[in-house]
């Protein structure tokens, strides 16, 4: 059987919606090359220059020219090529882009997609190419963000994104792109805003998004070795976000890790906890315990790294310590 | 409005009266909202216009009707001058029923997508790469539409501006940017926020354009001017960078004096606004002052009556702060 990477996934999900609709057009930096990460290889020989477009370095006009064209009718879909870059351009994002919709009473609509490599991964990126930032979006009404956990799920969320009437934050987990898988037939989708039951179990439910599903997969097979039963919830998106199949697995087991590259200072494990806390608190037994990304600007040497990433070892340990009720949860570095 | 050649604008004499009349509609308008503010009849800030109506107006008047604009926290005359319905826009300023952007906007982002205006925005230059996308979007659709971006000389300074006129001129997209120049960054003068002789037409030459000034006061000029540039890019000639003179005459907002700003150089100003330009223009041209006071006094009447009724009308039903965040029309963000 073919194999997808998700890498490839990518590429598929965009040509997949380029064939479906001539109004999904592109625009990013060297994407005619095929992008940093090859995630645009080819598409230009396929649809022509006039639907995939490179642009100089400039993110706020990237960003910007999307959300023009988007209320001029189009779908484009930017590449924004690393996540961190967003800060560059934040203005657009959050102040034009999630707001303007709404400012005008409705008489805009904005389907675009804006997409790129974030995320640790353990791959030496550093400070200014490693975060993880959907957190900062989710801070912000008015943007959707979805961040595939695997290739299948990446060509359905994206095609759905790229569908959606609204702005789409598409966060692609750079320690991904390599994964394989074996490729699905026919047209995908999957709609945003359902959660994935990735693994089921009975004592304890991990929820993960993007690369921290399968850190949580790894953990509850680990854990099934010592007896534990986790169930592994993937968010697929946060928003909108699928809250009731968070609160219908605890109240299936009672307890709840959630795991996220997001530092613990301020991540969206911390919406998912609250929400435990407000409205699943007579089905908890043990307190919610969040594995969490270093409170440090990311570092670069291994060994340094290894200290602050999320790891399948560290949530089966915050599982056990969780299963022995210990009072206090492990703490955040 | 239609779409006129250049030899037309400047021999039309009715047109001449329509470009007053619309420009004196604007400064009534205006100058009600000023008094509406001091009353304290508006909920938040109200950047003004005054002054600058002959921008607004000149430039709409060269714009076909599907043709785009987009604009900036002082964009009421942008919006009434393509087209959009008076009493909407102050609905929306007084936070009434019936606002145009259902009291979700407020003054700083008065928008008319039907009438062609996409949108006031209030973060200094954020709307240039906004108006990139729109004009780019009319390149790969082949629709023949121009879009023109005003903003004003304090955008000049911050990063969006250059990456945006750099793309547009990049890509050889049809639109026209025109930079207001009332020669305030709010409370300072421009010209101490530069390094350069002007603003806006000075950084043409980094974008391959060519400087191009015109008298922001006087409507005719910047008609044919703009006109001009709209004609070339509607043709695929690609993108303008005008930089147009004009005078703010009231503060930075409603509640600043503009007491930083020379008294001689406000009295100088004041012989020097559109209207009393367009006036004398008109009347060395031959119109009847009678006229002309007709004219005026129906639009002095027209303004006051608008005011009365959107004074009157129902506060907006505070259920609709629910609405309109995403394209289904509500604001869920989970289930």
């Amino acid at each position: 059987m073919a194999e997808l990477t998700y890498r490839n996934a990518v590429l598929a999900a965009l040509a997949q919606e380029m064939e479906r609709d001539e109004r999904v057009v592109l625009l990013g930096e060297d994407i005619t090359s095929g992008g940093v990460f090859k995630t645009t290889v080819g598409l230009v020989d396929r649809f022509g220059a006039h639907r995939v477009w490179d642009t100089p370095i400039s993110e706020q006009a990237i960003v910007g020219a999307a959300m023009g064209a988007a209320m001029a009718g189009l779908r484009p879909v930017a590449e924004v090529m690393f996540s961190d870059f967003y800060a560059v351009c934040w203005d657009q994002v959050v102040n034009e882009i999630a707001k303007t919709r709404y400012m005008t009473g409705g008489q805009v609509t904005l389907p675009l997609v804006l997409r790129g490599a974030n995320g640790f991964g353990s791959l030496g990126f550093g400070s200014q190419h490693g975060q993880s930032v959907e957190n900062w979006a989710m801070c912000v009404p008015g943007l959707k963000i979805a961040s595939p956990a695997t290739p299948v799920e990446m060509v359905g969320l994206l095609a759905a994104a790229i569908r959606d009437e609204d702005p789409v934050l598409v966060f692609e987990h750079k320690a991904l792109y390599g994964v394989k898988q074996p490729a699905p037939e026919g047209e995908q989708f999957i709609p945003l805003g359902q959660a994935r039951v990735a693994r089921e179990g009975t004592d304890v439910t991990l929820v993960g998004l993007s690369i921290t599903v399968g850190m949580c997969e790894r953990a509850a097979a680990v854990l099934a070795d010592t007896g534990i039963s986790a169930e592994v919830i993937d968010l697929r998106t946060l928003v909108p976000l699928d809250a009731q199949a968070v609160l219908g697995s605890v109240g299936k087991t009672g307890r709840l890790v959630v795991v996220e590259e997001n530092p613990g200072q301020l991540g969206w494990g911390a919406a998912i906890a609250a929400l435990a806390a407000e409205e699943a608190f007579d089905d908890l037994r043990a307190p919610v315990i969040r594995v969490s990304g270093g409170n440090v600007p990311w570092p670069v040497a291994r060994e340094l790294e290894a200290v602050v990433d999320v790891s399948p070892e560290r949530i089966a340990w915050a599982v056990q310590t969780l299963m022995k009720h210990a009072a206090a949860p492990p703490r955040q570095h | 409005m239609t779409q006129a050649t250049a030899d037309e604008r400047r021999t039309d004499g009715d047109r001449d009266t329509v470009l007053y009349e619309q420009m004196l509609f604007i400064r009534r308008f205006l100058e009600k909202v000023d008094v509406l503010y001091r009353q304290g009849q508006m909920h938040g800030p109200a950047h003004l216009g005054l002054g600058q109506e002959a921008i607004a107006v000149g430039a709409a008047s060269v714009l076909r009707p599907d043709d785009y604009s987009i604009g900036t926290y002082r964009g009421h005359a942008h919006a009434l001058a393509r087209g959009a319905p008076p009493e909407a826009v102050l609905a929306e300023l007084l936070g009434r029923e019936g606002g145009i952007c259902g009291g979700k906007g407020g003054s700083m982002h008065i928008t008319s997508v039907e009438h062609g205006y996409y949108g006031s925005y209030a973060i200094v230059g954020a709307h240039l790469p906004i108006a990139v996308g729109l004009a780019w979007a009319s390149r790969i659709k082949k629709t023949g539409q121009v879009t023109i971006c005003f903003f004003g000389d304090g955008a000049v300074n911050i990063g969006a501006f250059h990456e945006a006129v750099n793309l547009a001129a990049l890509w050889a997209l049809p639109i026209v940017f025109v930079c207001e120049n009332n020669q305030y960054m709010e409370y300072s003068p421009i010209s101490s926020m530069i390094p350069v002789e002007r603003p806006a037409a000075s950084r043409a030459s980094a974008y391959g354009l060519e400087p191009l000034v015109v008298d922001g006061n006087d409507v005719s000029a910047v008609a044919e001017l703009v006109g001009a540039a709209v004609d070339k890019a509607r043709d695929g000639g690609g993108p303008a960078l005008i930089e147009a003179d004009t005078y703010r005459l009231k503060g930075h907002s409603a509640a600043d004096a503009g007491a930083y700003r020379p008294a001689e150089e406000v009295e100088q100003a004041r012989t020097q606004e559109p209207l009393l330009r367009q006036r004398a223009a008109l009347v060395s041209a031959g119109t009847d002052e009678q006229d002309l006071i007709r004219l005026e006094t129906r639009i002095a009447i027209a303004v006051s009556g608008l005011a009365d009724r959107v004074l009157a009308a129902p506060k907006p039903d505070p259920a609709t702060v629910w609405t309109d965040v995403w394209a289904d029309g509500g604001s869920r963000w989970r289930n």
